[in-house]
């Protein structure tokens, strides 16, 4: 079977998934033309603001994938997830520090600024090699992932589950976050990594670079999108699906079902480090802000809106929910944690599968309404 | 080099988990029976669930067992399968295999399929997902990412769903199942890992007549291919299928025999039937 016709194959059952790659796929295209070829005065340009946002939107909605991958495929919730976002997004803060070169406020060529203000007479050997972008982007998959894999190896062999699991990677995140404040473990301490020049030698300023990074996120998305679908299509995915809904019988049957939650865990980890590089040349920064225990619950909010288990929803509940924190705080700043905590509420008592759940609702309502006036019974 | 080969064995995991998986070939049944219970004792605190319980069961036989509650039907069964250990006696399945010395899921993979009283399949997957999930196959996680079903595992799966009667619900889920199918389907998932030695845990508790019916036919259809075991409270429904009963009470074998011999046995009648 070629690849392509794979792609069809996987791509016939899922109405969903057809529509948001459209979708995607016209966003990407447009968004650059009505940002380069739409004169500014134009009621249809797109500003660069609104470009960078769109791409912290589009890295948002890849880390929900991730999230979605392992809890509304596998059942685990993780309330850390985060964690390994930031993580990709350090790996990458490292290298684009690396690129500054003598070009930061001290001029040093050697060192970082934050390290010259620490005193600091060398680099620390854990910042060696980030000056090459290929050694960098081994780390965004590797360091997320290598974590993922002695955490879930750890707890899964254990058979810690549910809550219990909950909790633990919430402390794992929020353990993170307390380390990455200290300035002693060389990462920037409280403010982090910032004050990028370049990607690449492209100038992480201009308009051209910024759109690059924007096309590229999407592509990105497209591509965790038909690798995730491939998974929950095969037979790896019903058996994690199986594990979700009765573990113990999965476990009868004979499948390991610790190594089956490793594999998706680990997987969604290195898919939320991919998420986290992308986001950092965009918004400039990477603080250890970013562990914090309130970002992975939101993250947990975004897929429970959009829906579960169906991939496309993480999307979609990604996107409208940080537009509306965009719209929030932008407005109405003291509003957003209590709109947040009620939207949450109105979820999960009202829509326990989600907005895409909700067509679906809609959906059946109709039909039996329709059935009843045939007068038809199935 | 044999003490080489142990330290070997030990050393992997895999190993050191579970005996590895005895192919059928290895199951011999050339004395006639495939299951051998001899002087099997279990006591839980004092408390003698099993008492020197001897019983054998032939290659193909359909048997019920019957018994009071505290008879020793759910220990017995758990003896089989690995999940308590007898404190006294031996189980062996065919001439060759000590199921004492095997772990559970090599009793498992030996072939010993059992299925619970209270049915669980796994809702949000359709029948055939059920089935294909319970195939024997290669279960290690990067060969099932990339599993296909060949064309003689897909008649497999057609084939186990005619028998347990739900070819025409194929595509639904088995959340919507009724509690009858269920069990069906369970059974199904059981005969999917090709077992030659079927334990069935009161099949037909809470299932209307027609299901019981119907639960009789596939049970009866089972036999000679399969070695079955029903435990089973419901005596109408034992009549209806059981050519060879045995009444166990306290732990031992009381009577054996056809369920009329049985019926009419007064020690029998004495401890269940009558009173």
């Amino acid at each position: 079977m070629s690849r392509t016709s794979l792609i069809t194959q996987m791509l016939t059952n899922d109405r969903g998934g057809r529509v948001f790659l459209a979708v995607l796929a016209a966003v990407i295209v447009a968004v650059p033309v009505l940002n380069l070829a739409v004169p500014e005065s134009s009621a249809l340009h797109v500003s660069t603001y609104t470009v960078t946002l769109l791409g912290k939107y589009l890295c948002y909605a890849l880390l929900a994938i991730a999230l979605d991958l392992v809890w509304g495929y596998c059942g685990i919730l993780s309330l850390g997830h985060a964690a390994f976002f930031a993580l990709g997004g350090y790996a990458m803060g490292m290298y684009l520090m690396r690129r500054i070169g003598d070009r930061g406020v001290y001029g040093n060529l050697d060192l970082p600024d934050f390290m010259v203000f620490l005193n600091w007479q060398e680099l620390p050997w854990y910042w060696h090699g980030f000056d090459s972008f290929l050694f960098a982007m081994l780390m965004v998959v590797l360091v997320p992932g290598l974590l993922a894999f002695v955490f879930g190896w750890l707890a899964f062999r254990s058979r810690v589950t549910g809550v219990y699991l909950s909790i633990i990677t919430q402390a794992l995140t929020f353990a993170l976050m307390l380390a990455f404040f200290r300035n002693e473990m060389g990462f920037g301490g409280n403010n982090g990594l910032t004050d990028f020049k370049d990607i690449l030698g492209f100038d992480l300023q201009s308009d051209t670079t910024r759109l690059g990074l924007f096309v590229i996120t999407g592509a990105m998305l497209a591509l965790a999108y038909l690798l995730s679908r491939y998974i929950v299509s095969s037979k790896l995915g019903r058996v994690v699906v199986a594990i979700r809904d009765a573990e113990d019988r999965a476990r009868f049957i004979g499948y390991r079902v610790e190594l089956y939650k490793l594999w998706v865990f680990v997987f969604a980890a290195v898919l939320a480090g991919i998420a986290g590089a992308l986001y950092v040349p965009q918004v400039g920064i990477i603080n250890p802000g970013e562990f914090s225990p309130l970002n992975s619950i939101e993250l947990v909010v975004w897929v429970a809106v959009g829906g579960r288990g169906t991939l496309y929803g993480a999307v979609i509940g990604a996107v409208l929910v940080n537009y509306a924190k965009t719209f929030f705080t932008g407005a109405l700043p003291e509003v957003w944690l209590f709109a947040l905590g009620g939207l949450f509420v109105v979820v999960t008592v009202l829509l326990p599968r989600g907005i895409i759940g909700l067509a679906g609702q809609i959906k059946t309502h109709r039909q039996a309404k329709a059935g009843k006036q045939s007068g038809a019974l199935t | 080099m044999k003490p080489l080969h142990r330290l070997r064995g030990m050393m992997n995991r895999r190993r050191a988990l579970d005996v590895p998986p005895v192919t059928a070939g290895h199951l011999d049944v050339s004395h006639g029976p495939i299951l051998y219970i001899e002087g099997v004792s279990v006591s839980f605190d004092g408390f003698k669930a099993l008492n020197k319980l001897t019983l054998y069961i032939d290659d193909g036989e359909l048997r019920c067992i019957i018994g009071p509650n505290g008879a020793g039907k759910t220990t017995m069964m758990d003896v089989i399968t690995g999940k308590t250990r007898p404190d006294k006696g031996t189980v062996y399945f065919g001439q060759t295999l000590d199921l004492t010395q095997m772990s559970e899921t090599a009793i498992a993979a030996a072939g010993i399929g059992r299925k619970f009283q209270k049915p669980t399949v796994f809702p949000y997957h359709s029948v055939f997902e059920n089935l294909e999930l319970a195939m024997q196959a290669d279960k290690r996680v990067w060969s099932t990412l990339f599993a296909e079903l060949s064309g003689e595992q897909r008649d497999r799966i057609d084939e186990v769903m005619t028998i347990v009667g739900l070819q025409a619900l194929s595509r639904g889920r088995a959340a919507l199942l009724s509690h009858g199918q269920k069990q069906w389907l369970e059974i199904g998932m059981l005969l999917m890992q090709n077992p030659r030695l079927l334990l069935v845990d009161e099949p037909v508790a809470g299932m209307t007549h027609q299901e019981m019916d119907r639960t009789a036919e596939l049970l009866v259809s089972l036999a000679g291919k399969h070695s079955v075991v029903v435990v089973e409270h419901d005596m109408e429904f034992v009549r209806s299928i059981a050519r060879k009963v045995t009444v166990l009470h306290e732990g031992s074998v009381l009577a054996e025999g056809s369920m009329d011999d049985v019926q009419n046995d007064p020690r029998v009648i004495d401890v269940y039937l009558g009173a």
